[in-house]
């Protein structure tokens, strides 16, 4: 029964957790996977905490999941990877981006600011990464989001040149090489240790 | 056959072009937006956005009339509007097959209640499918173009937001070779005059027993014996939860839930020991299932928001899954008014004003989120205009009283509020948030921006010359960028003793892009007053120091701060790094 895997990317809305939802979701079916994914437009979008769950095995049912279900949580953002951490199961793998995008609450010194939140997720087992600054080594800021699922996929089941030619097809044509280098730059982070736990 | 991962939303109109769609209309809204958007991509389809969900049904019954294959898309709540042309063309019947794709919010996401399409099927007697992934999304909707010609019925599909807005491995087939259909006068059927419509009224029981007898043998109620033991009756993407969750057990899948499948239940039935029926939202196979005098396994399952896999399993008996600790006291994250929002320097004008606003769908809803909160009600589209002559009329408030209302919404259902409010010796102030665009849906031309679906041009909706038209005493445009002209403007016209209609015209800030400026808050000068904090805007935090901060990497340089600010602490400052190559 067990043979899916479920990956949960968090994030703000604007991240780009639905881009790099769509090419993790294209890798698995190239890989020849039977693939499902859901996420949530609209209204949340603007600024809001947004998910895209992306599940893939022999025959995947369900394209949502309940919390404790997910093998891989991939946190966009550090307060989301704390917001989102239930979803993942006992044993699964946690990478964190460590930026923070304060919500409007504790922008306006409604709520206070989260605090111990790298510790804490320490504790939980996060891998952690500055995909910004990677993406800016990589040439495009935007491309961070690509950054990420360069760190994802060292413990995903794909090929390198499975990713590196869906990311080709799927980004916008002047952005390929920039985002080519993303995806390296994330995963060497995390094959060569930088990022280990 | 080579099978690609493709939205609910791409599926369906994958489908439609695959039966010889010729229009597709609709109005936008989430989760049933990209149908359209990917429809008008594909070559001899005609596609429009219609003002609202009614006019969308009747160009799509035009174009059924005159012989040809029409769909027409919107979600849960626009059907509300369409349903006057939906429950008579359901007498009427239809000449080239007539397709309404509806898609259902449960949990609401983004809409304002999760009513259950389903119920609309059964009131209106039109025959429902319901896809449970992706290629269903796009075979159903084939199918319902069929089903729709051959029993003379518009057919509706149903979707949720998450057979919508998932994504699944979806066929692609060539598209059907139709038998050109064209105009044919036929008074009888098309003119529904209470003698004309008593005749059809009669003829569409006859219509819809022979829909119940295709339901019970067709392939898309479907009966999966596995454990005799317990069988469950579902439909949409309730049949994938219920696979993973009770993947032994019995299920009867349906994809056609209306008209209703008496006998095929029945059969079920007889051929497992206990029945459940697991659904979203309202009761409505339940319901049905019980009447035929099946009991039915209790489980608890909720008719409110949406289901899921472990949700079901755990009602079945399974112990709950171990799970991590959730993490205490972390702040929400509610979405928010962008960066630059024009909408943001009207809701700062009337939280000034203390305005009694009355407010509508959009994303200048938000706006009624703190710390803005400058919106009193939301209700449906167009509602603001109404309401605001409501809470004049009775006296509700001594406060300035504001309706405020999106260029697209005000062309949906606002004009005729407004002329309500004229016609009737009102002295309502209307706002009209012009942005341009239908923003919150993903920008979606409108009749106010002068833009096609398909991206061309279109006559630009003159709000000026059509609020005089109206009879509105003064029709007002501002910037609402320009903070105080807006506030000036606003306090004008609601001390007026007349009709206005106050046009707050500026692009939506993602249409535009950042400008080249950035501010940064100089930190002697700061006051620590917060009214720049006030504004919500997402660039603009307050350190514990209770001195303003701007993160430039932010902030997209509308200078609305620098406008709130008696104390000229907000300046220019250089962009955000030096990265190269800018943004991609």
């Amino acid at each position: 029964m067990s043979t899916v895997t479920t990956v949960v990317l968090a994030g703000v809305g604007g991240q780009g957790t639905i881009l790099a939802g769509d090419v993790l979701a294209k890798v698995a079916v190239a890989e020849g996977f039977d693939v499902k994914l859901s996420e949530v437009h609209g209204m949340a979008q603007r600024g809001g905490s947004v998910d895209t769950i992306v599940r893939f095995g022999e025959e995947v049912f369900a394209p949502v999941i309940d919390l404790g279900v997910a093998e891989h949580l991939i946190a966009f953002e550090l307060l989301e990877a704390a917001r989102k951490i239930p979803y993942l199961a006992p044993g699964g793998r946690l990478v964190v981006n460590t930026r923070t995008i304060q919500p409007l609450p504790v922008l306006t010194g409604v709520f206070p600011p989260p605090v111990g939140l790298v510790p804490a997720l320490e504790y939980e087992g996060a891998i952690f990464l500055d995909a910004e600054a990677l993406a800016c080594e990589a040439g495009s800021p935007r491309s961070a989001n690509i950054v990420l699922m360069g760190a994802a996929s060292v413990g995903l089941p794909f090929s390198a040149e499975t990713w590196r030619s869906v990311i080709e097809r799927r980004v916008p044509a002047k952005t390929v090489e920039a985002n080519l280098r993303a995806f390296e730059l994330g995963r060497e982070a995390c094959e060569g240790g930088a990022c280990s736990s | 056959m080579s099978r690609t991962l493709t939205s609910g939303n791409e599926a369906v109109a994958r489908g439609a072009w695959e039966a010889g769609v010729a229009v597709g209309v609709g109005y936008p809204g989430t989760p049933s937006t990209e149908v359209l958007e990917n429809l008008v991509r594909y070559e001899g389809v005609r596609c429009e956005w219609a003002p609202n969900e009614k006019v969308a049904a009747e160009v799509a019954a035009g174009a059924s009339m005159a012989g040809k294959r029409a769909l027409v898309t919107m979600k849960h709540v626009g059907l509300n509007v369409a349903a006057d042309p939906l429950y008579t063309q359901a007498y009427a019947g239809v000449r080239g097959g007539l397709v309404y794709l509806v898609a259902d919010d449960p949990g609401m996401h983004s809409s304002q209640n999760e009513q259950d399409t389903r119920n609309h099927a059964a009131a209106a007697k039109v025959p429902l499918l319901e896809p449970s992934d992706s290629d269903e999304a796009r075979r159903f909707t084939r199918v319902a173009f069929e089903i729709s010609e051959k029993h003379d019925i518009p057919v509706i599909v149903r979707t949720t937001t998450r057979i919508s807005h998932g994504k699944s491995l979806t066929a692609a087939e060539d598209p059907e070779t139709l038998v050109t259909r064209s105009y044919v006068k036929e008074p009888d059927k098309w003119v529904m005059i209470p003698g004309h419509a008593r005749a059809r009224r009669r003829l569409l029981d006859g219509r819809l027993a022979g829909l119940a007898a295709y339901a019970n043998d067709c392939d898309l109620n479907r009966m999966e014996l596995r454990d005799p033991s317990l069988g469950i009756v579902c439909s949409g993407v309730v049949y994938q939860y219920v696979r993973e969750a009770l993947p032994e057990a019995s299920v009867l899948k349906l994809g056609m839930p209306y008209p209703f499948p008496s006998d095929l239940v029945l059969d079920f039935n007889s051929r497992v020991e206990r029945v459940a029926v697991i659904e979203e939202l309202d009761p409505y196979l339940t319901s049905r299932v019980k009447a035929l005098g099946v009991e039915l396994v209790e489980h608890g399952l909720p008719s409110i928001g949406e289901l899921s896999p472990r949700m079901i399993a755990e009602a079945f008996g399974e112990t709950p899954l171990d799970q991590r600790e959730a993490f205490n006291d972390l702040p929400p994250r509610p979405p928010l008014l962008c960066p630059g929002c024009p909408h943001r320097g009207v809701f700062w004008a009337l939280d000034r004003m203390k305005a009694v606003v009355t407010g509508d769908i959009g994303c200048y809803t938000l706006g009624a989120l703190p710390p803005l909160q400058a919106m009193d009600s939301c209700i449906c589209m167009g509602a603001s205009v109404g309401m605001a002559h409501g809470m004049e009329i009775a006296a509700g408030t001594d406060r300035p009283l504001v309706a405020v209302i999106g260029d697209s919404t005000f062309a949906h259902s606002g004009i005729t509020g407004l002329l309500h409010m004229v016609y009737n010796g009102g002295h309502g102030t209307v706002v009209v948030l012009d942005n341009r665009t239908t923003a919150m849906t993903g920008h979606q031309g409108n009749p106010v921006s002068g833009r096609t679906i398909a991206g061309d041009p279109a006559p630009e909706l003159d709000l000026e010359a059509l609020g005089v038209a109206l009879g509105a005493a003064t029709v007002r445009v501002v910037d609402p960028q320009d903070l105080e002209a807006t506030l000036a403007v606003l306090r004008e016209e609601t001390a007026a003793e007349h009709v206005s209609v106050v046009a707050a015209k500026a692009p939506c800030a993602l249409l535009i892009g950042p400008t080249e400026l950035r501010y940064a808050v100089d930190d002697e000068l700061c006051s620590k007053c917060g009214a720049c904090v006030r504004l919500g805007c997402p660039a603009i935090s307050k350190e514990p120091s209770g001195i303003a901060s701007i993160d430039v990497s932010v902030c997209v340089g509308c200078g609305q701060c620098v406008q709130v600010c008696r104390y000229d602490a907000i300046a220019e400052t250089g962009p955000a790094c030096d990265i190269g190559g800018g943004a991609s």
